[in-house]
């Protein structure tokens, strides 16, 4: 372990107050899922990542994460910060005009740490089997792990990439689903049924783990362990119980958070229950 | 007239194949993906010389256009292939947001363009594809016109760094350009110099053209004839020119005319130097099925109506 339990809870909470901060600051955005996330982010980035945050575009040597679900840039874009690709002064740029943080995370305004544009749902999959695939033809040996929403997996191109991903072997593919159960319209139960979703990738090839997004213990304890299932030809996808909006009361276990802003009171109400670990931007 | 030969003809998608083929042996970093349509795509000789530099991905276009995206991070050059309507409509949007969006150095290699696909029908014969590829932001747009020129253009887009959409077809046409040509992306081709009127063609339409200017030569009209291969970027200086002696302007393109290469045309001259103007291309419509020269006579792409509309738009001129 690069840091204990109690530093990485300590991260994510500073993630925390910097996402419900930026959506206050340009009164649109997704704290929900961004919330649900910031502990998967924190472990991620600051565990088990393998990278460099003097960003390249090729990535050689390193292991690549890519976002499909782009909507939650706000945890990524803080988490970056946090590991040096950028100020974190930056993150108060969020969403506003001339920003390299967009409202989804693009390559376009060259911000460091992001290699494909995402907001369109469902296309990270293939991107990261590309990347994948690039990497074993460069005889490169490192990770690349993804993060999808589950209300996302109704894309039909994710199920593209779901059959191929396993055909191909590609067991250095480390797949995370944020699993909150709530997409915009509602419950995923009510909208579009997932039904089994471990079922359903099994069937497909992949070797299914499950954690709780919002333990840290179980998310970095879960991410070590998909590294060491490689070699078996199998893609691993982690089904990652989260709740949306984790951290803030209010906002918890609601798909009401999934693209709101706090205003003024509920902001001090939020950060009243995160604690400033690492300074505020 | 400048007097043009062949002495065998080719299918364009095989000039496709011949220059990935050769892109594969000059760069270890070119890269191929098909869709089920290997054959069709003429890829067979890079998958032969190159097993594990080519990515089979099955009937999954769009998981395709992403993984040729991804497969850029890291220094590889990906060509796709698929027909043309499979490489544009069905994925616009992984092609804009993976690709064009994310400037990634994508090859969309696109066979069986427009009516010359022939019997499949409407549901196969995409013409719509230009315009819907030239809209986005930094998408280069290619559609050469013979075997030779669609190999030097395979080779040349191996060169450039940025994604480009490279359009070309099915049906055997003559190989009448320089096996030995040097492709230059966004620059025109002069084919044959006149005065009375600018014939610009594209793709198929080129040899047609050429057809015409010989029949107008004959009723004693002196066309000057300009293969634009690529569409985006434009060669606004080769067009204006040109105009500036005719003044007046035929667009020919196996396409719809909403969209087009006439379209683009009719925006240069329109803010530089209005001119007369007439199009020879699909009015609005889907195609249906039929051998690639009765779909050509019906839906008006032959060497007669290229010849029409240059008589039609000279009796414009002032």
């Amino acid at each position: 372990m690069k840091h204990t339990i109690k530093e990485l809870e300590d991260i994510a909470s500073q993630i925390r107050r910097d996402i419900v901060r930026m959506v206050h600051g340009c009164q649109s955005g997704h704290p929900g899922g961004s919330l649900g996330c910031a502990d998967f982010f924190t472990a991620l980035y600051f565990e088990v990542l393998n990278h460099n945050k003097d960003f390249t575009m090729d990535g050689i040597g390193e292991d690549l994460f890519f976002l499909s679900n782009g909507h939650i840039s706000p945890v990524w874009y803080s988490t970056l910060a946090h590991a040096g690709y950028f100020d974190k002064s930056e993150l108060a740029t969020f969403r506003k005009l001339d920003s390299r943080l967009q409202g989804h995370p693009t390559t376009h305004e060259h911000l460091p740490g992001i290699r494909v544009a995402s907001g369109s749902l469902g296309q990270g999959m293939s991107v990261a089997i590309g990347a994948a695939l690039t990497k074993r033809l460069n005889k490169d040996n490192s990770y690349v792990f993804t993060l999808h929403g589950d209300g996302e997996l109704q894309e039909g191109q994710n199920w593209e990439a779901a059959m191929f991903a396993p055909f191909h072997e590609l067991d250095r593919l480390i797949c995370s689903v944020d699993y909150n159960g709530q997409q915009i319209d509602g419950p995923t139960k009510k909208v579009l049924s997932l039904d089994s979703l471990q079922a359903k990738f099994e069937a497909f090839g992949w070797h299914v783990i499950n954690t709780d997004g919002n333990d840290m213990q179980s998310i970095v304890e879960g991410l070590h362990y998909a590294k060491t299932l490689t070699g078996k030809g199998k893609p691993i996808l982690n089904l990652m119980s989260t709740q949306m909006g984790a951290g803030v009361d209010y906002m918890m276990g609601s798909h009401k958070w999934h693209g709101t802003a706090p205003n003024d009171e509920q902001l001090a109400l939020a950060l009243a229950q995160l604690p400033e670990t690492l300074g505020d931007y | 007239m400048k007097k043009y030969t062949y002495t065998e003809k080719k299918d364009t998608r095989s000039g496709f194949g011949a220059g990935l083929h050769e892109a594969g042996k000059k760069n270890e970093n070119v890269v191929a993906l098909c869709a089920d349509l290997v054959g069709s795509l003429k890829m067979d000789a890079f998958i032969k010389d190159f097993p594990e530099r080519f990515t089979q991905v099955g009937i999954a276009e769009a998981n395709m256009i992403g993984i040729a995206a991804g497969m850029t991070i890291g220094g590889k050059i990906p060509f796709t292939g698929t027909f043309a309507n499979f490489s544009t409509g069905r994925v616009y949007d992984q092609i804009r947001q993976s690709v064009a969006y994310s400037n990634k150095n994508v090859k969309i290699c696109a066979s069986h363009a427009g009516l010359t696909l022939g019997e499949d029908g409407a549901t196969h014969q995409i013409l719509e594809d230009i315009g819907l590829m030239k809209m986005l932001p930094g998408m280069v747009v290619i559609n050469p016109c013979d075997y030779n020129q669609t190999k030097a253009a395979t080779l040349a887009i191996a060169e450039y760094e940025g994604p480009v959409y490279l359009r070309f077809g099915r049906p055997v046409i003559p190989v009448f350009t320089d096996p030995d040509q040097k492709f230059e992306i966004g620059k025109a081709w002069m084919v044959n110099e006149g005065t009375d009127v600018t014939i610009i063609a594209t793709g198929h339409m080129v040899w047609k053209a050429i057809e015409a200017g010989e029949k107008l030569a004959e009723l004693g009209i002196d066309a000057e004839i300009i293969n634009i291969h690529t569409i985006k970027p434009l060669d606004d200086e080769a067009i204006l020119t040109s105009v500036k002696k005719t003044g007046c302007v035929v667009t020919c393109e196996e396409h719809n005319k909403f969209g087009g290469l006439g379209e683009s045309v009719a925006r240069l001259l329109t803010t530089e130097l209005p001119t007369p103007q007439e199009f020879v291309a699909t009015n609005d419509t889907f195609g249906e099925s039929g051998t690639p020269d009765q779909l050509m006579s019906k839906y008006g792409l032959d060497a007669i109506n290229i010849v029409e509309a240059a008589q039609k738009v000279i009796g414009r001129k002032k």
